[in-house]
């Protein structure tokens, strides 16, 4: 019936177990966090997970990047009767930037986390390594049903890590979430069983190869339909992003740091890998016609969602719907689909990633001194927190796509994958609609830098360095990967060409 | 017998849709909440017929039977019904603090207090 596990005598090297300790661990540390009780030791074990995660995912990249796709077999049972994780260019790549922001943003916990009474923290770590528990499962899952699982987990403790906002609106807009949520683990789920009824199993890259094999069925197409939806709600493309919003405007400013750069992107990584891996280049898009949909979707989410940030009050709300706007891009590299259109939008899933957890983060450190991310109270806020505001500058400036910063990067991308697609007014689309995040980035650094604070205005303080040098950190990514495109654009590419093969 | 077959997807369909509407149509929460879970239980059942073989028994070795009905789809369908569980739970959760902070939990008298200001406008 199935595999026998391999001989358990033989040596066990402890680095070949690496990659499943990245989704265990955190599961583990979680019910730890819980017995501890008390916030700094919560704190102190969260932070050694995901530090300890970050690690390991930069080790499985380069172990990816050295010898190519790898298979960690759960319990030793093989593959296909047994469940097995693998690491490509693609997914190493994703887990590196999740691993990486959530370490980040965790570090900013003690001096940003002000909407939960300290006595209950510790619950929030623990619902925190959840989430990240469901995000590690996603990327690294080789089976489709735990595809299924992970994504529930992570949106499960998502919903209830934006719960936490402090303001009654941020229990209406995690209700809200969990609903259109559910809908779309549910549409996923029916995707995945249509999917098993035609090939008869659930390892992916076992359906790849059986689904390319059989004819492409009704069937087989209503399951892509079906996944599509799903998780397109999950990476909140428009129109099925109206949780996105309100989430990110009413959750912990942490917390938005933290979800906006992970949640959305893992499902992008779900999404691109179905397409490509499972179902396949000519089946989505030359007899389904996926571009026909998802290029004009796209489009609009460019620019309705850029010009709703420009009339924006709420400087958070602005880079909420500024989110839904770069899912348009990424959206858009896959839906060109060609080389360096997908390059484009897995390196605008690094990039973003990274400007917009820096862009939150700076923001949590504003909330955190003056109590409201409204934009009238952020007036003369370039003089009286110059640091924090110069940060913000600069992810903005990012946002917008200027040379120098990683969000020019993957325009350049886009842009290339438009004209190489032969498609001229695409290219010219991509940046007319960057010009519309010039003008919000340029609302705040008006307000910021060139009106006088409100009179009678307390003096405020620099946030806290807590808060104040994770972001910095992250902006420091945003040049340093702006300037040396190499490191990320060449893994990108790889994973790009291996995408458009069907690979991992 | 194929109409037998298409008998159970007939039901799927017609509960995953119900279940769809009540989610969109209902103001409630509660209800709201109901009709998500007509909607997970109807994929439920979808699995488990597709699961089913023709004139198969239960999925337990005997020497006296050949043809076994699929054991996977009643397996993962566990793990489904956890997840439905969990997802039920955190949002009864959710209901039980917003009554508490809004006094209602009628979608239409929250969005009353949420946007005041957008209501009068529209009065006036």
């Amino acid at each position: 019936m199935s595999g026998h596990p391999a001989d358990p005598h033989g040596a066990v090297h402890w680095i070949e177990h690496l990659p499943i300790l990245i989704v265990a661990a955190p599961l583990l540390a979680a019910p730890i966090c819980v017995v501890l009780r008390r916030a700094r030791a919560a704190w102190t074990l969260a932070m050694a997970v995901t530090w300890g995660a970050f690690a390991t995912a930069i080790h499985i990249l380069s172990r990816v990047s050295a010898e190519g796709s790898f298979s960690y077999e759960v319990g030793n049972w093989a593959p296909p009767l047994g469940i097995e994780l693998r690491f490509g260019f693609f997914n190493a790549l994703v887990l590196v930037i999740v691993t990486g922001i959530s370490a980040v943003v965790l570090s900013s916990a003690p001096g940003s986390l002000r909407e939960i009474p300290r006595e209950r923290q510790y619950l929030f770590y623990a619902t925190f390594l959840l989430c990240m528990t469901g995000l590690m499962g996603i990327t690294s899952a080789g089976d489709a049903f735990n595809v299924f699982v992970f994504l529930e987990i992570s949106a499960l403790s998502g919903y209830a890590l934006i719960a936490q906002g402090g303001t009654p609106r941020a229990l209406t807009s995690a209700f809200r979430y969990l609903v259109m949520g559910t809908v779309g683990g549910t549409f996923f789920l029916i995707g995945v069983g249509m999917l098993y009824m035609v090939t008869g199993t659930l390892n992916m890259a076992d359906m790849a190869e059986r689904l390319a094999a059989a004819d492409a069925s009704r069937t087989a197409l209503i399951a892509l339909a079906a996944i599509v939806v799903g998780l397109g709600i999950k990476t909140a493309l428009v129109p099925l992003h109206s949780w996105l919003p309100d989430a990110y405007t009413f959750a912990p400013a942490m917390v938005t740091a933290f979800i906006a750069a992970t949640a959305t992107k893992v499902a992008y990584y779900a999404l691109a890998t179905f397409v490509f891996r499972i179902f396949g280049r000519e089946m989505a898009f030359e007899r389904l016609g996926l571009a026909h949909v998802l290029l004009p979707l796209s489009l609009i989410a460019m620019f309705v969602a850029s010009a709703v940030a420009i009339f924006a009050k709420d400087v958070k709300r602005m880079l909420a719907f500024s989110s839904l706007a770069q899912v348009g891009y990424m959206v858009l590299g896959l839906a060109l689909c060609n080389k360096s259109g997908l390059t484009g939008g897995i390196v605008h899933l690094f990039n973003h990633a990274v400007t917009k957890s820096a862009l939150f983060l700076a923001l949590a450190g504003i909330a955190l001194r003056l109590g409201s991310t409204r934009l009238e109270d952020l007036r003369g806020i370039g003089k009286r927190m110059p640091l924090t505001s110069f940060a913000f500058v600069l992810g903005g400036l990012s946002l917008i796509g200027v040379p120098l910063t990683v969000g020019f990067v993957s325009k350049w991308y886009l842009v290339l994958g438009a004209f190489e697609s032969g498609n001229t007014a695409i290219a010219v689309l991509i940046l007319l609609s960057s010009l519309l995040a010039v003008v919000y980035i340029w609302r705040v650094v008006e307000v910021a830098y060139f009106s006088e604070p409100p009179e009678g205005a307390e003096p405020v303080k620099e946030a806290p360095w807590s808060v104040l040098v994770p972001t910095w950190v992250l902006i420091g990514a945003v040049i340093y990967f702006g300037i040396s495109t190499q490191a990320t654009a060449a893994v990108a590419e790889r994973a790009a060409e291996l995408l458009m093969m069907g690979q991992l | 017998m194929i109409e037998a077959g298409l008998y159970n997807y007939w039901v799927v369909i017609v509960l995953m849709m119900t279940g769809l509407y009540v989610v969109m149509a209902k103001g409630n929460l509660l209800k709201k909440v109901i009709g998500l879970n007509m909607f997970q239980v109807s994929v439920i059942m979808f699995y488990i017929s597709m699961g089913k073989v023709e004139g198969g028994t239960a999925p337990v070795l005997s020497e006296d039977y050949t043809v076994y009905t699929n054991p996977i789809p009643h397996v993962l369908m566990l793990t489904a019904i956890v997840v439905g569980v969990a997802t039920t739970a955190v949002a009864l959760a959710l209901i039980v603090r917003i009554h508490e902070i809004y006094g209602t939990i009628e979608e239409d008298d929250i969005l009353e207090q949420e946007h005041p200001e957008y209501l009068a406008e529209e009065a006036a």
